[in-house]
C-alpha cells in the first residue's frame, strides 16, 4: 500500500510536469534509464472504470505480466502498445477473464470493473463478459447469418423479450458500428461472406448488441486493409462516447489516432503511460522512446 | 570478369535445376504408379467377385405340370399333405420310361426340396386349386443350376461329376420341352440361411447385420461423442487424461477378437445376455468402434477454431452454450464422417461374433435384437466354408451385397460432410 501511494504521487507529478513545463526544458529533462522497469507517466486517474493493481501472469513458470497497476477512465480509449511479446494481448484478456480458458495461466493482484473485483470467486464469467466485450485480432464471425451474428448474445442473455425487441436490438447494434447501410438487405446471409472489414465491424456490432459497459479490442485492424482500418478507426472514435475502450495494437499511428491515453508495455512491465499526445511526443523512458523512434519493435 | 561469374552461377543452378525438375517427375511418376497399382489391384478384386457372384442372383426353375389331387388333400390340415409327392408324381409322368428305385431317387433329385414349400404356400393361399392340373415354375436343385450355368462340365467322364450321365439327359429333355428357364432368384433376398444352396438366402444376415449396427450407433455414437467433448472440452491437463488418452489410442489398435472374448467372457458368462444375439454383437461392436469415434470426434472437435470459441464466449456465453452452439455443430461432420467409417468397419466385423456364438447356422430371419442370428461377414464366412459348388457363387454374391452396403454407408459419409461442412 505504501508502494502504492508512492507510485501514485511520482505518476502525478511527472504527469504534471510534462503538462505544465514547456517543450524546450521537458526536452532537457533526464529519461527514465532502460534497466528501470517501474512504471513512469500517470497510471491513475480519477473516477476509473477499471482499476488494476499489482497484476502479475504467470504460464507455468514463465512471468508474462510483472506487476502491473493501471486504471482505465471513463468513455476514454486507452491504446496499449508494445513490441511483439510483451503481454499486452494477455493483459487484456485478463480485463474480462478470457485468460480462463488457459488451464495453465494463474494470475494474482486485484483487477475491479467500478467497485467489483472481477476476480472474487463470487463473480460469474457469463455476465462480467457481457459487461466487458471483447473484439479480437482476426474478424471471427460465427457461420451463421449476419441477424444471427448481432442476436447471439442478445438470444443467450435474455436482453430481448420479444422478436420485434431484438430486431430492433440487431439494427441500433450494426447502425452503431456503421454497418447497417451495406447489409440491411441481407441479413439472413452468412456472416463470413463478409469482406474483412465488414466482418471485423460485424463483431463489434455483436460486441455492442449486449450493451457491455467495456469494449476490448484485440489488436482489431491488423487483418485489415488501411482502408477498412479507417473505417474501423472512425468507429471506434464515435463508440468512445458511449463505452471505455482498451485497445491493443502493433500500429503506433494508429495508437496516435485513437487514442487518449497510451500505456506501453516491453517484456511484462508496464513501462510507461500517459496522455496519448505526450507519450508520442515526449516520451519520459528509454526504452519507450526506443520504441516510438523505430529502433525496435 | 563478374559477367563471367554471374554466368557461371546461372550455370549451375540450370544444371541443379534440371536435376531438380527429374527428381520431380521421378516423384510423380512413382505416386502415380502406386495409385494405378492399387487401382488395378482393386478392379482385379471387384471383377473376380462379380465374375464368381453374379449368376447367384439368378437360379434355376422347373416347369412341372402338378395334379393337386383332391385325395391328397384334407381341407382341415392342409400342411399334412404329402407335397413331396405331388412333385414325384408329377416327374414319373413326365418321365414315364424311368424304372427302379434308384433311377427314380436320381430323378426326383432334379428338383429342390423346397418345391414342396413352395406348393404348400399356393395352396394355402388358393385351396380352388385342389382337383386341378397347373403348370407351376418349382425351383430346380443346386446341381441342375449349376450344370445349366455352365460349372459343371459335359464331356468329363461320369465319375467325376455330381449328376449322372441319365440325369443329364433328363436336363436335355427338360431343356428341351422350354421346362428349364434361368429366372432372378428371389429367394436369395428373402429367404434365411439354409443347408440347400437354391434354397439358401442373405436375408437373414443382412437383418442380424441391421440390429446389430443399430445397437452398435444408438451405444457409440452418444457415448463416444460425449467422451470426446469431455475431454476435448472439460477434462483438465494431466496425468489422469494423458493416461485415458493414451489408452483409448491403445484400444483402437488392440486386436478384434480380444473384445470378442470380453463379450463372451462379460456379456454372455456374467450378464447371463442371450448367445448369438444382435444385442451382445451390438454391445460388443461398440467398444471395438467406440475409440474410432472418440479419436474422430475429438480431431474434429480440434479443429474448430479457437477463435469461434473465443468469439463465443467474448460475448458472454457459458461454456456449454459455446459447445452446443457453435463448437458442436461445426464439429458434427467431421464426427459423423467418423461414426460412419466406425460403422462400416463394425459391418465387416467377423472375429469378435465368432466369440459370442453369431457363427450358428440359423434359418430364421431374426424379428428381433435378442433373437439368434447370423451378420453378413459371418455369413460369408459360413459359405465359403460349405462344399457345396452353389454356395461358391452364393459366397461372391454375399460378398457383394456387403461390398454394395460399405460403398453406400462410405458415399453417406462424404455426402454428409459435403452438406454439413461450414466455412469460416
Amino acid at each position: 500500500m505504501q508502494s502504492m501511494t508512492a507510485a501514485l504521487e511520482v505518476g502525478d507529478v511527472s504527469f504534471l510536469g510534462a503538462e505544465s513545463i514547456d517543450t524546450e526544458s521537458v526536452k532537457q529533462e533526464e529519461k527514465v534509464d532502460r534497466d528501470n522497469r517501474t512504471t513512469t507517466g500517470k497510471q491513475f486517474v480519477d473516477n476509473p472504470r477499471m482499476t488494476c493493481r499489482d497484476v502479475n501472469v504467470y504460464y507455468d513458470d514463465n512471468h508474462a505480466i510483472n506487476n502491473v497497476s493501471i486504471d482505465v477512465g471513463r468513455n476514454e480509449v486507452l491504446a496499449m502498445i508494445g513490441p511483439s511479446g510483451c503481454g499486452k494481448s494477455t493483459f487484456l484478456r485478463c480485463l474480462n477473464r478470457m485468460n480462463d480458458t488457459v488451464s495453465s495461466c494463474r494470475i494474482t493482484g486485484d483487477i475491479y470493473l467500478d467497485s467489483l473485483d472481477i476476480y472474487d470467486k463470487s463473480v460469474d464469467v457469463v455476465p462480467l463478459r457481457a459487461q466487458v466485450g471483447m473484439v479480437f485480432q482476426k474478424p471471427n464471425p460465427f457461420p451463421k447469418s449476419i441477424y444471427d451474428n448481432v442476436a447471439y448474445g442478445p438470444r443467450i442473455h435474455g436482453l430481448a423479450s420479444t422478436s420485434a425487441e431484438l430486431d430492433d436490438v440487431v439494427e441500433s447494434s450494426l447502425k452503431k458500428a456503421g454497418l447497417w447501410k451495406e447489409v440491411c438487405d441481407r441479413l439472413d446471409q452468412s456472416g463470413t461472406g463478409l469482406s474483412g472489414g465488414q466482418q471485423q465491424r460485424l463483431c463489434i456490432a455483436r460486441t455492442i448488441a449486449v450493451r457491455p459497459e467495456v469494449i476490448l479490442m484485440d489488436e482489431p485492424c491488423s487483418a485489415l486493409d488501411p482502408i477498412a482500418t479507417a473505417t474501423v478507426e472512425a468507429l471506434i472514435a464515435e463508440l468512445r462516447e458511449q463505452y471505455t475502450i482498451v485497445i491493443v495494437t502493433h500500429n503506433m499511428q494508429q495508437a496516435a489516432r485513437v487514442s487518449q491515453r497510451t500505456a506501453y508495455f516491453h517484456l511484462g512491465d508496464l513501462i510507461e503511460v500517459g496522455s496519448t499526445d505526450r507519450v508520442f511526443t515526449n516520451p519520459r523512458h528509454r526504452l519507450t522512446e526506443d520504441y516510438i523512434t523505430g529502433r525496435f519493435g | 570478369m563478374q559477367l563471367e561469374k554471374k554466368e557461371s552461377t546461372m550455370d549451375k543452378v540450370n544444371v541443379g535445376l534440371a536435376k531438380r525438375y527429374r527428381r520431380e517427375k521421378r516423384f510423380r511418376r512413382l505416386g502415380l504408379g502406386a495409385i494405378i497399382l492399387s487401382i488395378s489391384f482393386l478392379c482385379l478384386l471387384f471383377t473376380t467377385i462379380v465374375a464368381n457372384g453374379w449368376s447367384a442372383f439368378y437360379k434355376t426353375e422347373v416347369l412341372l405340370d402338378i395334379h393337386f389331387d383332391a385325395e391328397q388333400f384334407d381341407v382341415d390340415a392342409l400342411s399334412a399333405a404329402d407335397y413331396d409327392a405331388l412333385v414325384r408324381t408329377s416327374l414319373k409322368n413326365f418321365f414315364p420310361d424311368v424304372q427302379g428305385r434308384s433311377d427314380l431317387r436320381k430323378l426326383y433329385q432334379l428338383v429342390s426340396t423346397g418345391a414342396a414349400f413352395t406348393l404348400q404356400d399356393i395352396v394355402a393361399n388358393d385351396t380352388s386349386i385342389i382337383g386341378s392340373t397347373r403348370k407351376i415354375w418349382l425351383p430346380a436343385d443346386d446341381e441342375v443350376d449349376m450344370f445349366l450355368k455352365g460349372y459343371i462340365p459335359r464331356d468329363v467322364p461320369e465319375s467325376d461329376r455330381r449328376l449322372t450321365d441319365k440325369q443329364v439327359d433328363w436336363i436335355d429333355q427338360l431343356a428341351a420341352g422350354d421346362r428349364l428357364e434361368r429366372k432372378f432368384n428371389t429367394t436369395f433376398f428373402t429367404a434365411g440361411d439354409s443347408k440347400e444352396p437354391e434354397l439358401a438366402g442373405i436375408r437373414g444376415a443382412v437383418v442380424g447385420s441391421m440390429f446389430t449396427l443399430i445397437i452398435t450407433l444408438m451405444l457409440s455414437f452418444p457415448i463416444g461423442v460425449a467422451t470426446a467433448v469431455y475431454l476435448e472440452e472439460f477434462a483438465p491437463r494431466n496425468k489422469w487424461t494423458d493416461l485415458i488418452e493414451v489408452n483409448i489410442n491403445n484400444l483402437a489398435a488392440v486386436p478384434s477378437i480380444v473384445f470378442g472374448l470380453l463379450g463372451l467372457a462379460i456379456f454372455l458368462n456374467v450378464f447371463g445376455m442371450p448367445r448369438s444375439a444382435p444385442l451382445v454383437g451390438g454391445l460388443v461392436l461398440t467398444l471395438m468402434t467406440l475409440p474410432t469415434i472418440i479419436i474422430a470426434s475429438r480431431a474434429s472437435l480440434k479443429s474448430v477454431p479457437p477463435s469461434i470459441r473465443e468469439a463465443a464466449l467474448g460475448v458472454g456465453a457459458s461454456k456449454m452454450q459455446a459447445i452446443t452452439h457453435h463448437i458442436l455443430p461445426l464439429a458434427l461432420p467431421g464426427m459423423m464422417t467418423g461414426t460412419i467409417i466406425g460403422m462400416a468397419q463394425a459391418l465387416g466385423e467377423t472375429a469378435p461374433l465368432l466369440m459370442i456364438g453369431m457363427v450358428a447356422f440359423i434359418v430364421d430371419v431374426p424379428g428381433s435384437v435378442t433373437d439368434p442370428s447370423t451378420v453378413l461377414p459371418v455369413q460369408i464366412y459360413l459359405w465359403a466354408d460349405s462344399p457345396e459348388r452353389a454356395f461358391v457363387e452364393k459366397t461372391s454374391a454375399a460378398i457383394m451385397v456387403l461390398l454394395a452396403f460399405l460403398i453406400t454407408m462410405n458415399t453417406c459419409a462424404v455426402l454428409l460432410r459435403k452438406k454439413f461442412e461450414r466455412r469460416w
